[in-house]
């Protein structure tokens, strides 16, 4: 482009569609706050630890944590009206004494996080369970709390 | 590790990773956290890979590189709608590269709880051998 305005033209592309300069510009823009956005802002975390993820669908909330090498035993988890609480322990067996370490990556201890719901929740549905170390609670919404379908009548 | 059991857990974040070759199916890579330690008679690896069924885990040792690659299936169904999300689920990869001579007909994984246990015996050759001295 420098060349063509260099030799005199008014080059076409430049002066004919000043739009789609602002467009490319643009695009370019939003290429650039995405970059930045998936590298410095990422997903809102509440810095307690199991971090969790939390879906819904028309009936239920569903709380995903990944928790590996923790038993349903080892887990402590209560609901009350819309608020979920976890405890527990993660723990590391003890591995023969003699054993030189190269790499200890894995962490252990205690944790406790409570995440509140936006609705209440049917607390005595709750149903939860631990699958390949990733922790699943399925909080069935209370029925106030669920949207009532308005049928419009014709008249 | 008494010292480490009544500490409280922190935040983690998993540490995504560029694996070197282009992968075929999209989606994230994640390091799995790690523990290995040594005896006289065997490495023992533990990985941390939540979400990671028996079935979908390749356990491979070439040439002294041992490579774990495990693929995670979404747990949420296809109609639910996020409310928060802390924590991205994919893959885990990880290569390491073992210095001690493996026998490699001995090698037993476990994967249960979503952590992998992993014995690699060595051969009998690589195992140190104590010389008692007679005294005469």
């Amino acid at each position: 482009m420098i060349w063509r305005r260099m030799t005199g033209f008014p080059a076409w592309d430049y002066w004919t569609s000043p739009f789609e300069q602002l467009e490319r510009m643009r695009r370019e823009m939003d290429r650039l706050s995405e970059g930045l956005g998936r590298g410095l802002f990422r997903e809102p975390m509440a810095g307690v630890f199991p971090l969790m993820n939390v879906t819904e669908d028309k009936d239920n909330y569903y709380v995903r944590a990944e928790l590996p090498g923790l038993k349903a035993d080892d887990l402590d988890i209560s609901v009350k009206a819309d608020t979920l609480s976890i405890s527990g322990e993660k723990k590391i067996s003890a591995e023969d004494e003699n054993a030189q370490y190269h790499r200890r990556e894995r962490e252990a201890g205690k944790f406790s996080r409570i995440v509140s719901l936006p609705t209440q929740v049917d607390t005595g549905k709750v149903e939860a369970r631990c699958t390949d170390g990733v922790l699943t609670v399925v909080l069935p919404k209370a029925e106030s709390a669920k949207p009532k379908q308005i049928a419009v009548k014709t008249f | 590790m008494a010292d480490t059991e009544s500490k409280a857990l922190k935040v983690k974040e998993k540490a995504e990773v560029a694996t070197p070759a282009e992968q075929t199916r999209p989606g994230l890579v994640f390091t799995p956290a790690a523990d290995i330690f040594e005896t006289d008679k065997e490495i023992t690896l533990l990985a941390d890979m939540p979400g990671v069924k028996a079935g979908d885990l390749n356990i491979d040792l070439h040439e002294n590189v041992l490579t774990l690659d495990g693929f995670v299936k979404s747990p949420e169904a296809a109609d639910e709608v996020d409310v928060i999300r802390e924590y991205r689920t994919g893959k885990y990869y990880r290569q390491f590269t073992l210095s001690q001579v493996i026998d490699r007909g001995k090698i037993d994984a476990e994967l249960k709880d979503g952590v992998l246990r992993l014995k690699l015996p060595k051969v009998e050759a690589a195992r140190p051998r104590k010389i008692a001295v007679k005294s005469s």
